[in-house]
């Protein structure tokens, strides 16, 4: 294995230091939201990754579509490292939404719009990794991942305007809610615990999918190394 | 009155660190193991000349 690069090494550095900082803001800098109490602070964790899983997925379908038109082999070790680290986020994201939702809600899940979707986008990703293994051609494999990415990659859209377009019990957090819905709104210290989590939640995905890569490049060594012996 | 909440926030950042933690101990793990994998194919492949 090539040895990790300086600059990896610093985002190594950064993410646990951007994690560490997230995680002070939204215990202790935030104020306590009056209505929901301390659980709220999840939220601050809740968005973060649900940014960078939606994120993931639509850099996964973008992958998809330069791996198409390239054939490189290189945008499909950065299209399943972007899905793999963004159904771990996306997973993180529907956990932490259902603990919120039990104290707030009085439930642990509910077949709100949102959540269905949620669910659905994060079935559709678990999917995608049975069914690339399932296919021992590289380059077979390659371009049904691609194919299906690009098809999967509708979901996060859908999941992100679902609760703007349906009456849903869920929160509207970023742009403008419609007459049924519940605007979430932050003071000024929540704001500046929300956006940080969004920023360290960006350095983390970013150095996770970067070591991901690395694994894939080994993972595809090991395949051709396999092949080569068994000609 | 504001309700307590925050065994359910203890429960979040729990759950949150934890899950971040087995990934990352995942990648570590799969990454030993596709090394280890390489120096047998490679004692393989020289066996093999």
């Amino acid at each position: 294995m090539q040895p990790k690069p300086i600059a990896l090494k610093i985002l190594d550095v950064v993410s646990i230091f951007a994690l560490a900082i997230s995680t002070y803001l939204a215990l202790f800098f935030a104020p306590t939201e009056l209505v929901m109490g301390q659980v709220q602070r999840v939220f601050y964790f809740h968005i973060g990754t649900a940014w960078v899983g939606m994120l993931g997925f639509v850099i996964a379908a973008l992958s998809g579509v330069a791996y198409l038109v390239t054939k490189d082999m290189r945008w499909d070790r950065f299209e399943v490292a972007a899905v793999e680290v963004s159904t771990m986020f996306f997973f993180l994201t529907i956990v932490l939404g259902s603990i919120w939702a039990r104290p707030a809600w009085n439930t642990w899940w509910t077949w709100d719009p949102r959540l269905t979707t949620a669910a659905v986008t994060e079935l559709i990703y678990i999917a995608y990794f049975m069914l690339r293994q399932g296919i021992d051609d590289p380059e077979k494999r390659a371009r049904f991942g691609a194919v299906y990415t690009l098809l999967g990659g509708v979901s996060a859209p859908i999941t992100f305007m679902v609760i703007r377009l349906f009456r849903t019990i869920h929160p509207v957090i970023v742009g403008a809610a419609n007459a049924n819905q519940e605007k979430m709104s932050m003071t000024g210290d929540m704001k500046i615990a929300f956006f940080f989590a969004l920023f360290a939640f960006t350095v983390i995905f970013i150095d996770l999918i970067w070591h991901r890569i690395r694994l894939g490049s080994l993972q595809d060594q090991v395949e051709q190394m396999k092949l080569h012996l068994s000609m | 009155m504001t309700p307590d909440t925050s065994t359910y926030m203890i429960a979040g950042f729990v759950v949150s660190f934890v899950t971040i933690g087995i990934y990352i101990a995942s990648l570590y793990i799969r990454s030993l193991n596709l090394q280890r994998d390489i120096e047998t194919l490679k004692s393989l492949q020289d066996e093999k000349k």
